[in-house]
C-alpha cells in the first residue's frame, strides 16, 4: 500500500505494508534513525514522535494510521541548521548521556511545556512519566527542561 | 508481526459486514492494546478492519446525557469541556490511563471492548450507569454497562458486533471521584474506585454508587457500601463504615502483582478517599 504523510514539514510517500509500524517505516524504509526502539510495547518512550503535534509511540502506530497526518521527529526541532533552545538547554545542563531516550524526552517535553507554559518541576516529572532514561537519573533532564520553560515564559512576557 | 489483510471501511455497515464475513477478522481502533498483541503474535488475525475512518469520534450533549462515540480518543475525554462539566468522573479516570502517548491514540471503545480487568474506564462507566450501543449483523442493541463486562478481556459483544457509542447520564447535582493506586504512574492500577454520591436537601445521601476495579475479572459494584450510605448523613464515620462494609464483602484474588489481602486493604482505604472526595464535591455542587 502507499501511505502519504508529512515528515518534519516535508511531504513523504512510502510504499509499505499495513502490518508495518511507523517506527519500522521511519527506520527501515526512510532511514531516519532518530526514533529508537526500546520496548516495542508503548512503555519506554524511546520511539516517541509527535503525531499532529501530540506525542505518540511510533512502535504502536500501524502505518496506515498516519495517512494524511503530520509526523515530527527530533530532527524537526532544528531551525536553519541550529538546535532548538530546548536542545541547547539539554547541552548546557549535561542532560544527555547515552542519548537513547533523548529524542523522545525532547519531543514530549516540547509538547508539554508549549501546552503548559511555565510548568514547574513536579509537572515536568509527571509529564515525563512515560519516558524512561536508564542513564541520567532524570535530575539533569528536569533541570534542562525547567530552565528552558522559565526562559521561554520570561521571554514571552507577562 | 504476521502480515494480515487490511481494510478501512467508511461506514459501520461495511465494517460489520467485513467482521461477519470473515472468521478471525479483528477491529483496529487506536491499536494501543492490539498492536502489542500483534507484535508478540498473541493475536494473529487474518483480516484487520480499521475503524478509524468511521464517523464515531463525536462528543454530543443531549438531553440529560452525553453521547460519546467509540472513537473518542482518551485525550479528548480528558480535555473535552462537555465531559469535564457533565461527567467529570470520566475526565478524572482517563487521566490515569497509561502515558500521554497511549492517550493520543487509544480510544474509549477500544478500552471498553478490550475489557482489561484493571482498566479505569469500565469501572467509571459502571459507576455512571452508562449504556453501550452496539451494531452487529443481527441489528443494533443497547447494553447496560453493568451487564457488558463479563470476565477478563471478555464482554457481552458478539464476534460480529461493533461498539459504536456510549450514553452517559450527566451527574449534575451529584459528586463523583475516581482514585487508584498503581505501582508506577501510567501502570494499570492494583485497585481503583469510582464513587458517585448525591446528597438531598436534608443533607442525607440520596443515592450512592461505589465500584471497584482490579479486584476481579470485571468491575465490582459494592451494594454493602452503597446501602451503608443511602439515607444517612455522609459523616466521616459513616463513610469509614461504608468503606469497611465494602471490604468485608470482597474476596480479591492473589496474583503476581499483589496479594488478595493487600488488595482488600487498598480497596477500603481508596473507597474511603473516593467517598470523601465525592461527598465534598456533592456538597459544593449543592451550593452552586
Ligand atoms: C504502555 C501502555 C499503558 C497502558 N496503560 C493503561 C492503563 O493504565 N489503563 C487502561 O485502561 N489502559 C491502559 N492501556 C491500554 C489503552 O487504554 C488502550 O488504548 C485501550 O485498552 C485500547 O484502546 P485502543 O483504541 O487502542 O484499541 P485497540 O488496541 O485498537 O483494540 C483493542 C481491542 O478492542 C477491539 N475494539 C476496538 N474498538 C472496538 C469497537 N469500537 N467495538 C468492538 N471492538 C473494538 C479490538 O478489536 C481489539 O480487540 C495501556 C496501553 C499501553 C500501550
Ligand atoms: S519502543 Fe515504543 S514506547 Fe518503547
Ligand atoms: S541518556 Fe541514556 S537512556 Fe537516557
Amino acid at each position: 500500500m502507499i501511505v502519504r504523510f508529512t515528515l518534519n514539514g516535508r511531504p513523504r510517500e512510502v510504499e509499505t505494508e499495513p502490518h508495518r509500524t511507523l517506527l519500522d517505516v521511519l527506520r527501515d524504509t526512510l532511514g531516519q534513525l532518530e526514533a529508537k526502539e526500546g520496548c516495542a510495547e508503548g512503555a519506554c518512550g524511546a520511539c516517541t514522535v509527535l503525531l499532529d503535534g501530540r506525542p505518540a509511540s511510533s512502535c504502536l502506530t500501524l502505518v496506515p494510521l498516519v495517512e494524511g497526518r503530520r509526523v515530527t521527529t527530533v530532527r524537526g526541532l532544528e531551525r536553519d541548521g541550529r538546535l532548538h533552545p530546548l536542545q541547547e538547554s539539554f547541552v548546557a545542563h549535561g542532560a544527555v548521556q547515552c542519548g537513547f531516550c533523548t529524542p523522545g524526552v525532547l519531543l514530549t517535553a516540547l509538547w508539554y511545556v508549549e501546552k503548559n507554559p511555565g510548568a514547574d518541576r513536579e509537572q515536568i516529572r509527571q509529564a515525563l512519566g512515560g519516558n524512561l532514561c536508564r542513564c541520567t537519573g532524570y535530575t539533569k533532564i528536569v533541570d534542562a527542561i525547567e530552565a528552558w520553560s522559565r526562559r521561554a515564559t520570561a521571554e514571552a512576557g507577562p | 508481526m504476521i502480515p494480515f489483510e487490511y481494510h478501512a471501511p467508511a461506514t459501520v455497515g461495511d465494517a460489520v459486514a467485513m467482521l461477519a464475513a470473515r472468521d478471525g477478522a479483528k477491529l483496529l481502533a487506536g491499536g494501543q492494546s492490539l498492536v502489542p498483541a500483534l507484535t508478540y503474535r498473541l493475536a494473529r488475525p487474518g483480516v484487520l478492519v480499521d475503524i478509524n475512518a468511521l464517523p464515531l469520534a463525536d462528543v454530543v450533549r443531549t438531553n440529560g446525557h452525553v453521547r460519546l462515540g467509540a472513537l473518542v480518543r482518551h485525550h479528548v475525554l480528558e480535555e473535552s469541556p462537555d465531559v469535564r462539566r457533565w461527567c467529570p468522573l470520566l475526565a478524572e479516570a482517563v487521566a490515569y490511563v497509561g502515558n500521554a502517548r497511549v492517550r493520543t491514540l487509544g480510544t474509549l471503545g477500544g478500552s471498553l471492548a478490550h475489557a482489561d480487568p484493571a482498566a479505569e474506564l469500565p469501572v467509571a462507566m459502571v459507576a455512571l450507569d452508562a449504556r453501550f450501543a452496539a451494531v452487529g449483523a443481527a441489528g443494533s442493541r443497547e447494553i447496560p454497562a453493568g451487564e457488558f463486562f463479563r470476565a477478563p478481556l471478555t464482554t457481552a459483544l458478539a464476534a460480529d458486533e461493533i461498539l459504536t457509542a456510549v450514553d452517559v447520564p450527566v451527574t449534575r447535582g451529584a459528586g463523583t471521584a475516581f482514585v487508584e493506586l498503581a505501582r508506577r504512574p501510567g501502570d494499570f492500577p492494583l485497585v481503583s474506585v469510582a464513587a458517585v454520591v448525591a446528597v438531598d436537601r436534608a443533607g442525607r445521601v440520596a443515592d450512592a454508587r461505589v465500584v471497584f476495579g482490579g479486584l476481579a475479572g470485571a468491575p465490582q459494584r459494592s451494594a454493602p457500601a452503597e446501602d451503608a450510605l443511602r439515607g444517612h448523613e455522609p459523616t466521616p464515620e459513616r463513610i469509614a463504615a461504608a468503606a469497611h462494609a465494602a471490604r468485608r464483602a470482597l474476596r480479591p484474588e492473589t496474583d503476581v502483582f499483589a496479594s488478595g489481602a493487600y488488595r482488600a486493604h487498598l480497596a477500603e482505604v481508596l473507597a474511603r478517599r473516593a467517598l470523601r472526595t465525592a461527598t465534598n464535591r456533592a456538597l459544593t455542587v449543592e451550593v452552586r
